[in-house]
């Protein structure tokens, strides 16, 4: 029986640090005017937290292959949801069609 | 234990081979069910998307209601209580029940505190006619369709503060146990399986801050 997989302290403390951080930097950005760069900006550092949340703090770099499968899976239908929507409203002007 | 028949194990389920078979299985379980909830919050994210889409300058002027003092100080708070959740997962894993019930102890409490800068959010909205419904009242530029930037704002927070209700009392419940000892490092998939929850309930708010409170702030 393979014992579990104990990760050393400084791993979360690092991950924590992190996490604080990138926080710092999205409030900051988010006061100088950039554009459609903020938006950008905004979910990069958000993606980059996500991600270390889940590979470290939730043991997803240690765990089976098959938490990783689940986890895209889920994402892909996510990008289903999110692609057919916004293909339906972002184009409902391009038609001239009154009312829409 | 090399050969014969395995003496049964008082917390291994009989159909598991292993205790590390099991403990797959529990994370296996839980990540379907977190999963399903990434897709539940998904809905709600892409109708923000269409909403600030169609009603940019009200978007920016809510965004621009909202305390981001506050906001980033939750986020901060959540943070940490991912952080005490983390810690409470590996105590388990090296079997110090104390340490562990103590560190769920913790996160409940962050947990708590969010809950209530979170309620003085709210209470400020209500006392400001901020709150969509017969009383909404907003001026200046943008007020147009403020009301559907607070009904996203409401619907997005709620939800996600009615998760962190049920992440505290998921973890209130398991902390009697802990304290006992009564989580090994062989089995202790509740505490796993809370973590995982309580983890993302934080990477919902992970997202959830820049989209509500950053947005039109230069």
């Amino acid at each position: 029986m393979s014992p579990v997989h104990v990760l050393p302290l400084r791993v979360y403390f690092t991950v924590f640090l992190c996490l604080i951080v990138f926080t710092a930097i999205t409030v900051a950005a988010a006061f100088v005017n950039l554009g459609a760069m903020n938006n950008v900006i905004m979910i990069a550092i958000a993606t980059i937290k996500a991600t270390l949340v889940v590979l470290f703090f939730m043991h997803v770099r240690y765990n089976t292959r098959l938490i990783p499968v689940i986890i895209v899976s889920g994402l892909f239908f996510l990008a289903i949801l999110f692609s057919l929507t916004f293909a339906d409203y972002f184009s409902r002007g391009w038609l001239g069609v009154e009312g829409r | 234990m090399a050969a014969g028949p395995r003496a049964p194990l008082a917390d291994l389920a009989h159909h598991f081979d292993s205790y590390e078979q099991q403990r797959e299985a529990a994370t296996l379980g839980m990540w379907l069910f977190l999963v399903t909830e990434i897709l539940f919050f998904g809905g709600l994210f892409a109708a923000y998307t269409i909403y600030r889409w169609q009603f940019s300058e009200s978007f920016r002027a809510g965004s621009h209601e909202l305390d981001i003092t506050l906001g980033t100080i939750n986020t901060a708070v959540l943070i940490a209580s991912s952080l005490t959740m983390a810690l409470a997962v590996r105590g388990a894993q090296t079997g110090r029940g104390r340490l562990t019930a103590v560190l769920l102890f913790a996160t409940i409490l962050l947990g708590s505190v969010f809950l209530v800068i979170k309620g003085f959010e709210y209470h400020h909205k209500w006392t400001h006619h901020h709150v969509p419904g017969p009383l909404f009242h907003f001026e200046g530029e943008g007020a147009s369709h403020a009301q559907m930037f607070f009904v996203i704002y409401f619907a997005m927070t709620g939800l996600h503060a009615l998760h962190m209700i049920i992440g505290v009392s998921l973890l209130s419940a398991l902390i009697p146990k802990a304290w006992r000892g009564g989580y090994t490092p062989e089995n202790h998939n509740f505490i796993e399986g809370a973590g995982l929850y309580w983890h993302f309930v934080d990477l919902v708010w992970i997202f959830l801050f820049p989209l509500l409170y950053l947005v039109g702030r230069h």
